[in-house]
This record gives C-alpha cells, structure tokens and sequence, in this order.
C-alpha cells in the first residue's frame, strides 16, 4: 500500500499524478477463505479491519451486493457522539468515538474526524431532567459531556434562537469531543487497509443462499459462486431480514425509510452540532458549507430510499424555527436511506442460531457513530466468541425482555 | 466585448430602463433582462470565483443549469446567498455582489490554489492533513471551512413571508415550452383538468429561439395562439415562475412558486410551495446543452452555444464580436447564424464531425461563415476572458494547427434531455447511443399503488428533437395521459411542424481526441466545483469505479447546479476510463428538488408564534392575565406556578403547596386527556388496555388505571370513570392523550376490528377544575348546586349535578393527598366556574397553583408520575403496582411480555423513597453507585433518582428514586454523585412521604 502524506502527493505531482495505485484491490472471489463477511459498509469493513488488527485474521473476504460504503454509511449526517444513557450504549458509542479520534492516523486516510462539539438542546422541563439524568449517566460511564445553560448554548451557537416563542431553549446537554467525519472516507479508509493487510472486498457480488453442514455455517452462495468459510459475519444492514431468513431464523427488524437535506454551501456560520429533539431536527454546517440536516422517519415500513416530503417539511420548519437566517438558504438535495430498526432502537450484535453465524444489525437511525466500535466489538465476538461492548446487545434479549432502551420520554408530565 | 445591439431582445422593454449594481459598480438594464443578461449587455464577464481553485468564472449558461454566475443578492433581512445570475429577474435598484475570494473579484487570495492545483488533485484531502493530529481541529479544517463555501451566511431574520397552496388536478404538465403546451392542450380537448407549471416567467419555452414553422406559422406565432388557446380553456390553468421541483409517491408534485422575487417590494408572499396531487404528471422539461471538455473551457467567454444565442435573441445582448463555435452537432450553427445575422464576427465553426452537418451547415457557409471540420479546440487562452483560441485536430493529441484571436467562444456538445423529475420516483433511462444522451424509458415509468405508470414524458424531455417530431409526441402523450385517467380523447389533429433535417452527432467527450494530460487537467467537467477530466481518470485509477465512488471521490455533481451540466460528460469520461460501455456505468441519484428551493418556502407560514399551534384550555387567557410562569407540555402550555410581584418560583411554588395543605387551591387540569370509550365491547377492551380489571368497575365509580405497551413498559395512567352500561371515560396524561387515543385506535382497528367499541377524545370538550384542599368542600358548597357530602359522593366516586348553575360532573378523586373534587364542565362554562371559585374562594384563601405544585404534592404522597418515574423502560411492578395489575384476567397487553425472565428478575430496581442524610435536596437524575466498575470501565450504579423536590410540607428534601433491591433495604444510605463534583447521601424510605394513613383525602 502507498503511504499518503503531502510528501507522496507532491511527489506524484510531478508526475501528474499517474503513480497513484488502486486504493483497495478488485480480486475475483477465491473458494474459501477463513472469515466472510457479507455486506462492505463501515460496520462490515470496520469488523475485517479488526480481526485483522487485533487478531491477526487475515483470510478474510467481504462481499458487498452494490458498491462498498454506498448504504447508510454513504447517507447519513455524519454526527459522532456518544452520550448515552444506557451503559450498554454508552460504551460501545464512546469506544467507537474514541477510536475516531485517531482513526485517520491508524488508516493512513484522512477520514476528517472533527471534535466540533454536539449540543442536545432541551426545550421542555421533561427534556431538562432527562438531559441532566444523562449528564449523571455520562459522568459515571467515563464519557464526558455536560449540562449547559441556554447562555452557553447561545455563545457556542451564534446563529440560534433561543428566545423562539413556542420552544425556548432551557438548557443543553454538550459533549466537547463529538463531532462529525466524512462519511465515505470512513468506509474508503477501513477498505484501504483492509486491503492492505489481504483481505479481498469483492463488489457486485450478491449473497443468495447461506449452505450449512451439521449445524453449522459451511459457506455461502454468490452471483460469483460459492464461497467456503468457518465463520460468517452478516452485517447488511436494512437486508439484514433477507440474510436471516437465507441463514433459517427471524430477526425483530423493521425498515422504514430515513431522510435528510442539505442546503446550498455558505461560508461557516455554525461550528458546532445541534440536536433539537423537541422540535425534530437536527443540524450541523459541513467543511462544504452545506447546512447538513436530519428528518423524520416515514411512519411505515419501506425499501425505497425516498420518503415522504412532510417529513422534510417538518424538519425545515423546527429548524428555521431554530435558526431563523436559514431561510433565505435552499435546500440544494435531499435523500433517503433504509434504516433498520429494532423494538428498543438498539443494534443486535449477536450470535446466532446458526453456529459460526454472526449477526451485526438494526442500528437504525444512529450507526455512522457507532462504526469502529461496533467493528471492534463484532470482531471480538467473532474471533472469542464473546465480547463484553456487545453482550447486552444479544438476540436473547428480546426473548428475555432485556432492553436497552435509549427512547427515554415515553411519556410527559401531567 | 459583450454588448447591447439595437436589434433582437424579445423578452426586455427597451422603453425602459433599471439601474442595479454589480460589487457596488452601478450598471443599467431593462425590465425583462436576467441579472445574467444585464451583466453581459455591461460586458461584465468575469462574475464569479470557483470553489476549489477559485478559479475567474463567467456565465456560461442561460438557464437553472448555470453553474458559474452565483451572487450574493440584496442586503440585510433580505440577503440572499448563491442566487443563480440566470434566473434571477432584475428590477430596479437589485444589489449582487459576486462570491467566493477575498479580498476582490479581480484580485482574488485564493486563486493560489489554481497555481498550487498540481498538488490539489481529487479527493488529495483524504490523503494529507493527517498530522500533527490536533491540526486537523484547530489549523486545516478551519482554513478548508473558510475557503470553502460560497455565499456569505445570511445574519438577520428573513423579512419575508410564504404559503403553502394544495391543489388536486387530473394532470400536471412540468414545462411550459411547446411540447408541455400542446400536452396540455390535447390533455385538456379530452377532459382532463390541467395543470402546467414554468420555472421561468415566460410560458413557450425556447422554440421561438430556435425557430421553426409549425402549422404554417413561424413558431413563435403559432405558440402565441396556443397560449391564447389555453387561456380560454376553463380546464386548464398555467403558472409561470412556478417550477415542478419534485415528483414523490402516490402522485404527489411539488411547486415552487417564486412570487415576488422579480419585484421584491410587492406585497404578499415571497414564495409559495405547491403541494399538488395529480392523478398522472407529464413532465415536459426540455434538454440541457452539454458543455466540451477542452482546455480552458472554463475562462469566462466559453459559453453554451444556446446560451449565447438565447442572450442575443431574448435580451438583444451580443456576448461576443469575434466569436469561435465549436460542436459535435448541428443546433449550434444556428447559433453562428443567428450571431452573424446580428452582425457578429463568427471566426470559425469547429465541428468535430469529418463530414461536418447537414442543411444548417450549408446555410452558415452560405452566410460566408468558415467551417472547419474534424477540428477542435486545443486550449483556450486568456486570464480573466476568452483572448485566443488554439485549433487542433480532434483526432489528436493537441498539437496546434493554429491559433486565433477572439473574444468570445460557443460550444456545444449535444443536449441531455432533463430526466430528473422522471427520476425522482424511480423512472428508469435508456442510453441512445445515436444521441450520445439517456432519455427515460418508456417502458419503466415511475408507478403508481396500482403498479401503472403515472409519469410520462413530452417533447425533448422525451428525447426527442426534431420539432416535427416533438409536436406529434406531445399531442400524443397529453391524450395519452387522459386516456390513462379514464377520460375518451375526441379526434383532434396533431399539429405539423416543417422538419429541418439535422446530420448524426458525434459523440465528443474530450477534445481533442486523445488530449495529453495537461490539456485533460485543463478540461473542465464541473466547473463549480473544479472537477476535470484528470480528476475523473484519477479516480477510476485508485479504484473509485462505481459512479458514485467517483461522484463522492472528486465532487463532481454535487455543486449547486447538482450535475447539470456535467453528469453526462463525467459518467462518460469514466466510462472511457474503466473501458466500459456509457450505459453500464449508469448515472447517480437524481433527487429533488430540480434547482435548490428557499428552506422558507419549505417551512410555510409555520413560525414564531405559530409554528406549532398552541393548545389553550378555556382558563388559558386567565393564567396569562394572572401572571402565570408557563411550562410547555405536549402542544399545551400550563402555569408552572402563579409568581406574585418579586416572588421567585420557587417561593410561588411553595406557597402554593402550604395554601392547597391548608385552605384551598385550583388546578387548571383541562389539559387532562379525556377519551370515551363506548359500545356492548368497551369493557372488555379496556381490561385489554390497562392492567386492571375496568368491566367490573360500577357506573358512577372510578378506578385508577395502568396502561402498557406489548412490551410489558408502563406507558400512561389515569382515572377511569364508568358513565354507563356501556360508556367510559378513560383520563389520561395531558401529554400522552392523542397517543394513546392512537394507541386504542390501532388496537381496534388492526386487532380486534370486530369488537363493538368505538374511541372519541372529548379532550377539548369539556374544562376540568381540581377544587383541593381541607376547605374544597365548604367552597363548592358555598357555591352551591349538587350534594357533595362524603355519604353520597365518597371517595373514587363520581356524580353528575350542577353546581353554580353549571352542568357539571364531578370526580372524586385526588393526586395531592387532599380532600378533592375535579369538576368537569362544558368548556364553554369553564373559564366561568373558575371565576365563580375565585371569588366565592376569596373568604376561604384560594389560590390557583401549577403544575410545579402538582408534581411536589404527589410526590410527598408517593404518586407516580409517567414520564419521572416511568421512561420506556419501567414495568408497573418495578413501581410497586401490583396491586393494580389484576390476577383474574386471562390477558392484557403487556402481560406476556412482563412474564420474560428479565421482567420478572428480582434483580430489577424498584421504587423507594430517598431522603439525604442532611435534608438537602438529591440532585436530578443522580444515579446511586456500587462497588467497582463493569466489563466496559464504567462505574457500576445500583439506582437512580427519578423525582426529586424540596418539599414545603415537609421542610426538607425528598426523592423518589429506583434502587436494586430497593424495598428490602429501607434505611440504608447510598452515594449519588453529583455532576457538580458533591457525593450526596440518602437514605433508602418509604416512598410514601405525607400523611401514609390517607386520612386527610378521605374526608
């Protein structure tokens, strides 16, 4: 693998630029490898990248039906935090934010983490309390984050209203060292080293079938043929029901269409990230210039990357509510992705009924955060069998009743 | 030079004139002239700076496809940033200012980076700026985030206002050019109600440029007496400056209408959002000129062919004197011939083609114009405009063959039909390899619930470009589109254009042929954001293959223009480099809208104080003439508490407690949800939804309830009252009523849709007033009305009377610990009873109280609240509820799910009183720790607080709180840390804080 630096890059400037190499191979698929992994988003090249690193599992193939990264991992709004409440989340969003931190330094691919800040704004009493219940979870969990006053808010967020009539900020929970990155140089980056270390992404290569022997996981069949292997990861996000069904067993999934927006690049005018769960939307300015905003999810189940417009209606109008001089922006695109989601909007990183079948899956609306710390804990639990970042997020738990359940205002005072 | 000329300029008054500056040089235009056009009749040429490279950039196009000429337009409230110079309308005394350098158009810092673009190849982010680590927060990123961006970011509130329209319409027609006007036309001759949206201000789109005889008539002729036509037509309504930006499922289009834009000072709104069902959509959106990858083809002077022609024929404004052409089809000789008939110097016309064109080609020479064929543009010079031009081979590497001087060069690559809108809905494109363009196929519309097609297309934007053949299309589509909603087409005839027959177009996507690459790295794809040749070639080369690897890899299409310009010549110049076919690159997402649209048009009238309706209770406007402090509470708002002159809340909050503990205070509890649940099933449902037994419950009792979701969690509480045999009234959480009268709806209608129960929320129907307190009952009697003694109304009772003259039903029931009465009147009555309570109450000491005092009062007595003591993840049995979850019943939701081995662990936290060792008050959501730390680092916790209050009663603090093991470990002392760096410490009691007897409310 070619080493980038300033240095390599001027370097091939002279030669206009004709020396650079392919950033990951395009192998042809061989008949067996040790590991396959079935789906090349972050989640599923994050996993590769860790067996490798920090098991020395090399023999490793990752198929991908589409492009690599071209899923959620290509379509979200790039916000990395981890102050959760439950610790189950907590620990395995702080791993992964912690791991980002240095990410582009241990890839060798500038992945463009940026510890901007994420502020959680509280706009009901309700929201109050459980932001500073948070704030106590947090402390205990070793994230650090903090409770802010609507003055604070104000001094970090220039561009904010935090007098609005309807909704007035009360406060916000903060978390100095969340942030955003680019989102398809988190998966080009795990795919380079990946690459790097022998492990062979193959493209356009669809799973249609999962062959079993005794009881357990033989292979899979592709459009490009049948592959052999002795453990197999499925980390395919809003598919993840079509793989499970291949492998003989259910999962507790649902998919619904998720959207977002941007708008036309201005120059910088908001630093950091602002999350309005009160009013539903969410937004932070791109090193583009493009505001970059979060909707709603369609109320029904569906495959087709569109969503419905309301719901962009709905996110606009909290937003300019928010930030009134957006108004005169336009929204440049907006889009939509399948998120899966499970009943307490938390992922399944799990064994399965089919033994050397693992399962990474279900991280709805908020996987991009999670990608290094979800790989790591996948490739733990695949390489030992057990993995304590990802023990409460089991398939058991469902049948146990044993949530770990983020959606914390189930209700509102009298 | 760019100049006005005294003939041509259809589209502008000349009788008129408007002054307008441009980077605060003043200039002067005409109504109907673009801020694009004014610009160029002022030989303004250079108007704008690249993203990347900041590289000098002209117009280059005329229409919503510009990628160049974006202004910073108008100032203060109503600034706007990255207003397209093309479409923007001028009118008097319009303020742009261009964008993107510093500290000058001319003299611009960042144009470094054009010297430095050697080192700034795609995507060289991702491969520097890697160390020190702290430099990416704190040095690169910063100076990326400055020199990125365009505009400048608005800083006052938008001054302007904007609407949301419905419309509901057999067809719409996108496009109001030739094809979308006769679409419509025969659309509406069969019945059809139609409607035909325009992005720009003129309906008739660019026939009359380009010409043509339909009918006999000159096209521009004819076109008129269509519009004519179709204004007379009762059926048929049109809408210029109104573009369709987006097609969604089940037949939804929107609009964007820009209504005051052209003429700012114009009262009413600014925009307004067309939300419009159509039963079949016709998009008639024409074809974009592409644009030649050659060196130099961004410097201001290189324009689109049509553009330019547009420009002399609309505006009268000619872009250059001494003009190259350069083409790979026929349409831009008409642009040589229209700009040598106005008197244009048109040098040469380089067609790429060998055999050059066909009957155009013969008119230009016969117009004396020299065409050299097989010829390309090697590189255009110049620094800030077009000087000279290099002519090569096309079938070469470069090498000039000559070079000529000139100011201003016409290019042409052929047309790409505009398939967005088809796209948005998941219409599939065919590749014509004839017309080197995708054009949506037929055969694979967007589909409808029905799984027919409801979007088809007319004219260019169906691929077709003869005008011969683009009005028999389009005659035929809109009868199409009428036939396919069930209407009967009469026989009418198609109109008949004259053909003008056009030689094969060679496809061109790099010229010269086989450019070397300092001529590739000098081709631009997109030109906002520096996207070339080189860059597309680089990226196929590290491995970025699929289009959107590349799209995301080097930018291209994602600038403000989103590709218009530049997908097809992008994907086609990948294609060459991967060594595949066009079509099996295929293209990347088109999404909506078309062209960026106004965030004000998309959030409507919804702000400020109406941006969410407010819910107010029949006594709202008492509160606020009474000083309440509000809480917002759902979409409601409720008094926190009733602060008197310089009394701070939580002195208002306490007063109020000692009057309820003492005398008599009244809660506004309208806000209560109140749902009627009635027919021969509704006991059994309701002993489905909560989890007691309601059906045995007497008419004229009450019965507190739980309700649960089918995961076992708590999810809302409240008092149930039996009216009759079959009626209830279920009370629910003034926060939760509409879910859960959703929640009851989904059961019925999904479940158990044959059970004889129908859901009415009465919540707004009827005021409810909590009269609480020792003196409640001597009150309402002084009231008088209906029999209130504890025999005939004891407690958990209800009765239906009158009191002060008011139909009234009251409850007995309390949530403070209090002798208490909630009385529910008419709406229409309550602000009158609570006014009646006020003044009758003034000899006992009533007060109103909030819902602070509320919260406090329940939790001296131990009361849940949902919400606080509940959070999704709460079963009524971690609450000590079981007394209120029946054994009898068979089912209810939620019970198999609280029989999981989780739920019914041992080891779940239960409710406890806590009260600190000091009578200080526990910090709010405290978590209670044990010993050591977990598998993941984290400090292992053992319960948390979920209520927390100073309590006046008492004098001291309490708190409710969830605790491992918590019942059978009364009096011991856990540690809380604070996030304020204290430990506090509290003792494990009785939730029940106040009067544990209840003796005080069973009076």
């Amino acid at each position: 693998m070619k080493r980038y630096s300033a240095f390599s890059i001027a370097r091939e400037a002279l030669r206009n630029h004709a020396g650079w190499t392919r950033a990951w191979a395009a192998p042809e698929p061989r008949r067996r490898y040790d590991v396959v992994i079935v789906g090349a988003g972050g989640h599923g090249l994050a996993t590769a990248y860790y067996l490798g690193k920090n098991f020395g599992i090399t023999n490793v193939a990752i198929l991908e039906k589409g492009w690599l990264g071209g899923g959620n991992t290509g379509r979200n709004t790039t916000i990395i935090r981890s102050n959760y409440l439950q610790d189950a989340s907590a620990a395995i969003y702080e791993k992964a934010r912690s791991l980002y931190e240095t990410l582009s330094q241990e890839l060798n691919y500038n992945v463009m983490f940026s510890p901007r800040g994420v502020i959680m704004l509280a706009q009901t009493e309700s929201e109050v309390r459980g932001y500073k219940r948070t704030a106590h979870a947090n402390a205990l969990q070793g994230v650090e984050t903090e409770f802010i006053s609507p003055e604070q808010v104000k001094e970090l967020v220039p561009i904010i209203n935090i007098s609005g009539p309807r909704y007035p900020v009360l406060g916000g929970l903060w978390q100095a060292r969340a942030g955003t990155a680019r989102h398809d140089a988190v998966a080009w980056g795990y795919a380079r080293a990946c690459s790097a270390m022998g492990m062979e992404i193959i493209q356009q290569c669809e799973v249609t079938g999962i062959r079993q022997k005794d009881g357990k996981v033989a292979g899979v069949d592709t459009t490009k043929g049948p592959i052999d292997c002795d453990k197999l990861g499925l980390v395919v996000a809003g598919h993840s029901g079509v793989l499970a069904e291949m492998a003989g067993f259910r999962l507790p999934l649902e998919s619904v269409a998720l959207q977002a927006l941007v708008s036309e690049p201005i120059k910088p005018c908001m630093d950091v990230v602002v999350m309005a769960n009160t009013v539903h939307g969410y937004m932070s300015q791109s090193d583009k210039g493009e505001m970059v905003i979060g909707g709603g999810a369609d109320g029904f189940n569906n495959y087709t990357q569109r969503g419905s417009f309301h719901h962009i209606e709905e996110t606009v109008r909290a937003l300019v509510e928010t930030f009134p001089i957006i108004s005169r922006l336009k929204m440049l695109r907006q889009w939509g992705g399948i998120v899966d989601m499970t009943g307490d909007r938390s992922a399944i990183l799990s064994k399965t009924p089919l033994e050397g079948c693992f399962i990474n899956c279900g991280w709805g609306t908020g996987g991009f955060k999670a990608i290094p710390g979800s790989g790591w804990g996948m490739a733990e639990l695949m390489a030992k069998g057990h993995s304590p970042l990802t023990e409460s997020f089991s398939l058991d738990r469902f049948r146990e009743g044993r949530f770990v359940d983020e959606s914390v205002a189930a209700g509102v005072a009298h | 030079m760019s100049k006005r000329i005294a003939t041509q300029g259809r589209l502008i008054d000349r009788s008129r004139a408007l002054t307008f500056t441009f980077n605060g040089r003043d200039m002067r235009g005409h109504p109907g002239d673009t801020l694009a056009s004014a610009l160029l009749a002022n030989d303004q040429m250079l108007v704008g700076r690249s993203f990347k490279y900041h590289r000098p950039r002209g117009i280059v196009a005329s229409g919503a496809e510009e990628p160049n000429a974006l202004v910073n337009l108008g100032t203060g409230p109503s600034f706007e940033p990255n207003q397209r110079a093309t479409t923007t309308e001028l009118f008097d005394r319009l303020k742009a200012r261009s964008q993107n350098h510093w500290p000058s158009l001319e003299f611009d810092i960042g144009a470094i980076n054009a010297r430095l673009s050697r080192l700034l190849p795609a995507g060289f982010y991702y491969k520097t700026f890697l160390r020190p680590r702290a430099f990416w927060k704190h040095v690169y990123e910063p100076i990326i985030r400055q020199s990125a961006g365009l505009g400048q970011a608005p800083k006052d509130r938008d001054c302007d206002t904007y609407e949301y329209f419905y419309a509901t319409t057999d067809i719409v027609v996108v496009g109001g050019g030739i094809a979308g006007l006769l679409t419509a036309r025969s659309a509406a001759q069969s019945g059809a109600q139609v409607l035909v949206l325009e992005q720009t201000a003129h309906l008739g789109g660019r026939t009359p440029v380009d010409g043509g005889t339909v009918d006999g008539q000159p096209a521009s002729a004819f076109i008129d007496a269509l519009l004519e036509e179709l204004r007379a037509m009762a059926n048929v309504t049109m809408r210029s400056r109104c573009m369709g930006a987006g097609i969604y499922d089940h037949g939804f289009v929107l609009g964007y209408e820009r209504l005051t834009d052209h003429d700012p000072d114009a009262a009413g709104p600014r925009h307004r959002l067309w939300r419009i069902r159509a039963k079949q959509v016709i998009t008639a959106t024409g074809a974009i000129e592409r644009p030649l990858a050659f060196a130099g083809n961004d410097l201001p002077g290189v324009m689109l062919a049509s553009a330019m022609r547009d420009y002399l024929i609309n505006y009268g404004v000619m872009v250059g004197q001494r003009v190259i052409v350069a083409t790979n089809n026929d349409d831009a000789y008409r642009t040589a011939i229209a700009l040598k008939e106005a008197g244009a110097d048109v040098l040469r016309i380089l067609d790429a083609r060998d055999s050059g064109g066909g009957p155009l080609m013969q008119k230009a020479r016969e117009l004396g114009i020299r065409i050299d064929c097989g010829r390309a543009i090697g590189k255009v010079r110049g620094g800030k405009r077009v000087k000279k031009v290099k002519i090569c081979a096309q079938n070469s590497s470069g090498g000039a063959l000559e070079e000529v001087s000139c100011d201003a060069v016409a290019m042409s690559g052929g047309w790409s039909p505009v398939v967005h809108l088809w796209s948005h809905c998941g219409g599939k494109l065919l590749w014509d390899d004839g017309a080197a363009h995708f054009r949506p196929d037929p055969a694979r519309p967007p589909t409808g619930a029905d799984g027919n097609g409801f979007v088809s297309t007319a004219g260019a934007a169906h691929g077709d470009f003869a005008l011969g053949d683009i009005v028999a299309q389009a005659h035929e589509a809109g009868r199409k589109a009428a036939q396919a909603i069930g209407m009967k087409p009469k026989k009418h005839d198609a109109p008949i254009a004259a053909e003008t027959r056009e030689a094969r177009l060679l496809p061109v996507w790099l010229m010269p042929a086989g450019a070397n690459i300092g001529l590739r790295s000098k081709a631009w794809l997109d030109y906002q954001n520096d996207v070339k040749v080189s860059d597309v070639e680089l990226a196929a080369r590290e491995g970025y293959e699929s289009v959107e690897h590349t799209k995301r890899y080097t930018t291209l299409g994602m600038a403000t223009d989103q590709g218009k310009l530049s997908n097809i010549n992008g994907l086609a110049t990948l294609a060459n480099s991967l060594g595949t076919p066009i079509p099996s690159v295929g293209t990347t997402t088109f999404r909506p809208p078309y062209t960026p649209i106004s965030m004000g048009a998309i959030a409507g009238e919804a702000r400020d104080a109406i941006f969410q309706p407010l819910r107010c209770t029949p006594i709202h406007h008492w509160h606020e003439a009474h000083d309440a402090a509000w809480e917002p509470v759902g979409h409601w708002r409720r008094p926190y508490t009733y602060p008197r002159a310089d009394e701070a809340h939580a002195d208002a909050v306490a007063r109020e407690i000692k009057n309820v503990r003492q005398a008599v205070g009244l809660l506004d509890a309208s806000t209560l949800g109140k749902l009627i649940v009635k027919g021969p099933d509704a006991g059994k449902f309701l002993d489905m939804l909560y989890t007691n037994m309601m059906s045995t419950l007497q008419p004229g009792r009450c019965r507190y309830g739980l309700m649960c979701n089918e995961n076992g969690f708590l999810i809302d509480d409240g008092v149930v009252a039996r009216l009759d045999e079959q009626s209830f009234l279920c009370h629910t959480t003034s926060g939760g009523a509409d879910q859960i009268h959703a929640h009851m709806e989904e059961w019925l209608q999904t479940e158990w849709w044959d059970w004889q129960v129908y859901v009415a929320n009465a919540t707004e129907q009827f005021a409810q007033i909590a009269v609480v307190g020792p003196k409640a009952r001597k009150l309402l009697e002084k009231l008088g009305g209906m029999d209130l003694s504890a025999e005939t109304l004891p407690l958990m009772a209800w009765a239906e009377g009158e009191i002060a003259g008011i139909r009234a039903r009251v409850f007995r029931i309390s949530f403070s610990g209090e002798l208490s009465f909630e009385i529910a009147v008419p709406a229409s009555q309550g602000l009158a009873l609570w006014t009646a309570l006020i003044e009758a109450g003034r000899e006992f000491g009533v007060m109103p109280y909030g819902t602070e005092a509320l919260h406090v009062m329940r939790a001296e007595k131990g009361f849940i609240m949902i919400g606080d003591e509940t959070d999704g993840t709460v079963i009524p049995q971690d609450l000590g509820l079981d007394w209120a979850i029946s054994k009898k019943k068979e089912d209810y939701l939620g019970k198999r799910a609280q029989q999981r081995t989780h739920m019914a662990s041992p080891d779940r936290w239960k409710l406890v009183g806590l009260e600190t060792t000091d009578g200080t008050v526990l910090p709010e959501g405290a978590y209670a720790v044990g010993e050591g730390l977990n598998a993941n680092g984290q400090r292992v916790t053992q319960g948390r607080v979920t209520s927390t209050y100073y309590s006046p009663t008492l004098e001291r603090g309490i708190a409710m709180g969830l605790v491992l093991h918590g019942p059978e470990r009364m009096g011991e002392v856990l540690e809380f840390p604070g996030t304020d760096g204290q430990v506090y410490h509290a003792k494990i009691v009785d939730p029940v804080f106040y009067d544990k007897e209840g003796t005080k409310q069973n009076v």
